[in-house]
């Protein structure tokens, strides 16, 4: 806020050291309009300058501190007064005083924190972002720019299969099979249903990908449930005996990895819903949670968070995921 | 360095027993709800309508069964399924009671197109009925559709499976 023609006023500007390389990611905002945000991953550090350019060109700014923040919080819609901050590093860049002329100001935050993924949804966000603040008598100068995290994961140890058999004694007897129990955000579902007993008049089968986001504690929580794929797998009446494969490619859907209690305010989970409908259009179902996972996109990612963070204090803030032709840095040759 | 392609190989399945594959379907069941007929005579006439039952369904006891109802009798039968089981059983066709005024210029509720519309109606009535898992299970559905005479009197129950 700044009155026209009265005193000095100022804009602010953050930049980042590597905006030339670092990738974009697509983040759809509160609504629904999808827009680039720098990408960044746990551990990797976040610097830049602060650009302070003053208006007047001839008068000096007086303010009470340059400063700059990295905040990761949550935000509950129903709640939009409490921010919930679980990461929050302050860095001063001046002390109170006077600026004669704009002015610029490097910051660094080592190896940053990001212990979650950035997430919008239908009750709650989670967001990271620096914010650049002027204090001044009246007010503040700030400036606010949001960072995307993507947290991700390696191939799990353990991923059992999916077996089951169900059904409504005497009516119908099922057993559905999943390949996996975890799946990557770009991973196919393979599986099949066998029927075993069919004494209804089915008309079709299809399988239904359902994310739940479950915000609140206690007696007050609140399930959302989103439909985001129907696809039928089954057109026509089964019979016994018969077995239905499935083959769902997941890549073409738009979803988030699976966030349990995220620092013990919301989830996100995915379930698959199995859905058989009769003649009579009833519908029986059988509902199935799995684990989505992000996987890394280059092979250097999967290497230990160690080795990453290594690299990077040798490369500086370099950190390009493209496929690179070796840099003359011999350092790099090391740590990879 | 590229992602290996994702194994989209089917899952092994048991080969289908040919007589499962192209034997007949368990899950016949055809019910017919025709041939109105009105019985008695002035005020106390009523419409009756055969429903025919033809099933290969192990919970039904009779594999066929032949049986005249009138529609009191299906206005007793939702009425005990509605409170019994869990199930939403969906509406009859109408009860017509404008149509059991005096001084009509048709035939009232005796008149051809009224019974035929309400003839249909009952049938998908029966149809959505006996069809759902959990209405098969009730007693007062098998008595309805199988036995010679409805017994409102009757102690309501659970049919098990033999």
């Amino acid at each position: 806020m700044s009155f026209f023609g009265f005193g000095q006023s100022a804009e602010v500007d953050i930049v980042l050291n590597d905006a030339e390389t670092r990738k974009k990611a697509e983040h759809k905002t509160e609504d629904g309009k999808k827009d680039k945000y720098f990408l960044f991953y746990d551990g990797e550090t976040v610097s830049g300058k602060v650009n302070v350019t003053l208006k007047n060109p001839g008068k000096r700014l007086e303010h009470y501190g340059i400063k700059i923040e990295f905040i990761g919080q949550i935000e509950l819609y129903y709640d939009r007064g409490n921010h919930h901050e679980f990461v929050s590093l302050v860095k001063d860049l001046a002390r109170p005083g006077e600026l004669s002329h704009s002015q610029s100001f490097d910051f660094e935050f080592t190896h940053v924190e990001k212990p979650y993924e950035t997430y919008t949804g239908q009750n709650v966000k989670l967001r990271y972002f620096l914010r650049a603040t002027i204090s001044r008598r009246l007010n503040d100068v700030s400036k606010e720019m949001d960072i995307v995290v993507h947290t991700l994961s390696t191939y799990p140890e353990l991923n059992s299969s999916i077996k089951m058999e169900v059904g409504i004694e005497d009516c119908l007897h099922i057993e559905f099979e999943y390949n996996k129990s975890k799946y990557h955000l770009k991973d196919v579902i393979v599986g099949k249903i066998y029927f075993l007993l069919v004494r209804i008049k089915i008309k079709h089968m299809e399988i239904d990908i359902i994310k739940r986001e479950t915000t609140g504690t206690g007696p007050s929580v609140y399930h959302e449930n989103d439909t985001i794929a129907k696809y039928e797998i089954m057109d026509g009446a089964p019979v016994r005996g018969e077995s239905i494969p499935i083959r769902l490619f997941l890549a073409g859907y738009e979803m988030t990895p699976t966030m349990r209690d995220i620092n013990k305010k919301f989830s996100v989970r995915y379930y698959l819903n199995l859905v058989l409908i009769d003649e009579e259009e009833r519908r029986y179902f059988k509902q199935q949670e799995i684990t989505l996972w992000r996987k890394g996109d280059i092979v250097r990612r999967s290497m230990s968070q160690q080795a990453t963070i290594a690299s990077q204090r040798f490369e500086g803030s370099d950190r390009s995921s493209s496929e690179k032709v070796p840099e003359p840095k011999e350092e790099k040759e090391d740590s990879s | 360095m590229a992602d290996a392609i994702a194994d989209t190989r089917r899952l092994f399945a048991k080969p289908q027993n040919l007589n499962d594959a192209y034997g007949p379907p368990s899950n016949f069941l055809e019910i017919d709800v025709s041939n109105p007929e009105t019985i008695g005579v002035g005020r106390t006439r009523y419409t009756t309508y055969e429903i025919r039952l033809k099933t290969n369904l192990p919970i039904f006891r009779l594999k066929e069964s032949r049986v005249r109802r009138r529609y009191s009798d299906f206005e007793w039968l939702r009425g005990e399924l509605e409170r019994e089981s869990k199930v939403v059983v969906p509406p009859l066709p109408g009860k017509a009671l404008f149509r059991q005024l005096p001084f009509r210029g048709d035939d009232g509720i005796f008149d051809d197109s009224f019974i035929e519309e309400r003839r249909h109606g009952l049938e998908q009535f029966l149809n959505k009925v006996a069809g759902h898992p959990l209405a098969q299970n009730e007693r007062c559905l098998h008595m309805f559709l199988q036995d010679e005479s409805v017994d409102k009197t009757y102690t309501p129950s659970k049919i098990r499976n033999a």
